[in-house]
């Protein structure tokens, strides 16, 4: 609805208004703090709660996964991929651990299924590459966690 | 300028267009610089700070980018028409600034050199009408891009241009009544006179103090004219897509843009011309003068130097005022844009022709 307001001719000259307005831009780009992160060389924070890139945790040098299958089964966006192998010593473990980055939708329901705390989400948020990534075993190992 | 030019006044000359010529084709990559730099400083941003010192050299990345995008022609379009309006925007752009004057004159032996392009006896008229004809680009380009939303775009902009332009040449008339000349060297060296003497505080005849109504009016209109913030309606980026340039690309966008700085540079030179004295130089200028103690050609070089550099202030304040309001005042909308014309702006420029003929049989000024 076109809301009528009476104005005057002075008022309808807009004189007053444009002063005001225009010393609040000036105030703003004379002692405004400038807001902008200059990215590269500065970084936000995030929460140490963050979901980024995944990895496996790993303890002296082995991960923690057995390959019980149950982050590929939770998982809503199917990118995790695990093939079972089985150790010398009888123990299970994964032959391959594959996860399509391009699936994931970072809900971070695999770290909360699973049950021997391998899978986690880092607060790293840099993943951008030139190619389809999938992710291999070796690559999920790296521990870049803080977690 | 007679036929009988000798050689000197020939390379004078054209060393005068070639000045004016160079000064208008840097404008534009420098304003965009300012803009974007001026706007960030206000939203609490940065802008591009990167390339070059303060990002200076953005610009010259942007004009490559311009230069090397695929030039596409719409299937569409009028081509001729369509491929005319660019051009058609941006000469007489160009050609207001000649008859502005950035300087008094010198005396050089048997020659006078004027630094204004072309001293034209009807300089203000000239710049009125030729002023006006950029909207003709604009009104080409919204009709010959086949498109709903340019030509929507440039209907907004001749109406524009046709309510504005009353404005804007019934507020000069104060200026001409006062000063009686149409002719800006005239006009401007007119100015230099004391109007008031407050002690030690001199106020200078400047325009402003003289016609302070008209200066408003005219710098509103000047506004509209150059299509700029608040008055962008044929543009009107968040209703029409981009109005009467949406079909144009890589270079020729460039060119409508280079055209719509160039009239912000003519229209600031205008203003400053008209209501702040043009080249007169600023308060403490004349002292500084004196005080340099040099005499003969040496004083008079120096004395163009600082009324050059005193019109370039002006004009380079004006040039960031536009900015400065366009990231103040959101758009207008259509009916406002019209009442504000109509209802404002015209009854207020007859009012002030009124006043001053009145100042003027009463001796005041």
């Amino acid at each position: 609805m076109l809301v009528k307001h009476k104005r005057g001719l002075f008022q309808r000259f807009y004189v007053v208004e444009l002063l005001k307005g225009l010393t609040i831009t000036m105030k703003n780009m004379l002692f405004g703090k400038t807001v902008t992160i200059q990215y590269p060389e500065e970084r936000r924070n995030y929460s140490g709660r963050f979901r980024g890139m995944h990895y496996i945790k790993a303890t002296n040098g082995v991960e923690n996964c057995t390959a019980c299958m149950l982050c590929p089964t939770v998982c809503p966006a199917e990118c995790i991929h695990i093939e079972a192998g089985e150790r010398p010593d009888k123990e299970k473990y994964p032959v391959k651990f594959e996860i399509d980055v391009l699936r994931c939708c970072f809900c971070g329901m695999c770290e909360e299924a699973c049950p021997k705390d391998a899978i986690k989400l880092s607060t790293i948020y840099e993943m951008s590459t030139e190619h389809r990534e999938v992710y291999e075993k070796d690559y999920l190992l790296e521990q870049r966690g803080n977690k | 300028m007679t036929a009988g030019m000798d050689l000197f006044e020939w390379s004078v000359m054209i060393g005068k267009v070639l000045f004016v010529a160079v000064v208008l084709l840097q404008v534009a990559p420098l304003m965009a610089w300012v803009e974007r730099r001026g706007s960030a400083l206000m939203q609490n941003r940065l802008g591009p700070n990167r390339i070059g010192p303060l990002g200076l050299f953005q610009s010259i990345c942007d004009a490559i980018k311009f230069i090397f995008k695929e030039d596409t022609v719409p299937g569409h379009v009028e081509k001729f028409y369509w491929l005319l309006a660019p051009i058609v925007s941006l000469v007489p752009s160009f050609m207001t600034f000649l008859a502005i004057p950035i300087a008094s004159s010198i005396n050089l032996g048997d020659h006078t050199i004027h630094f204004q392009a072309a001293n034209l006896d009807v300089g203000l008229l000239y710049v009125l009408s030729i002023g006006s004809l950029g909207v003709y680009g604009i009104i080409m380009a919204g009709w010959a891009s086949n498109n709903k939303y340019s030509l929507l775009g440039s209907l907004r902009s001749s109406s524009q241009m046709i309510s504005y332009e009353l404005s804007l040449g019934l507020s000069i008339i104060g200026i001409l009544m006062t000063f009686s000349s149409v002719q800006l060297s005239e006009i401007a060296a007119a100015q230099g006179q004391t109007l008031l003497q407050l002690g030690p505080l001199s106020i200078p005849k400047w325009g402003i103090f003289i016609q302070p109504l008209g200066f408003l009016i005219f710098t509103t209109a000047a506004f509209a004219e150059t299509n700029r913030l608040p008055f962008d309606l044929p543009e009107g980026e968040s209703e029409i897509v981009a109005g009467y340039h949406l079909e144009y690309g890589s270079m020729k966008f460039a060119v409508f843009m280079m055209a719509e700085y160039v009239n912000m540079f003519t229209a600031s030179a205008m203003i400053s011309t008209l209501y702040f004295g043009g080249w007169q130089m600023l308060p403490g200028m004349q002292s500084l003068l004196t005080l340099s103690g040099t005499s003969g050609l040496t004083y008079e070089w120096l004395r163009i130097v600082l009324e050059l550099s005193s019109f370039f202030i002006k004009v380079i304040f004006f040039m960031w005022f536009f900015v400065w309001v366009r990231w103040t005042i959101p758009r207008f909308r259509y009916d406002q844009l019209m009442d504000l014309g109509w209802k404002a702006m015209l009854p207020l420029s007859l009012l002030n022709i009124l006043a001053t003929g009145a100042l003027i049989y009463f001796k005041v000024i």
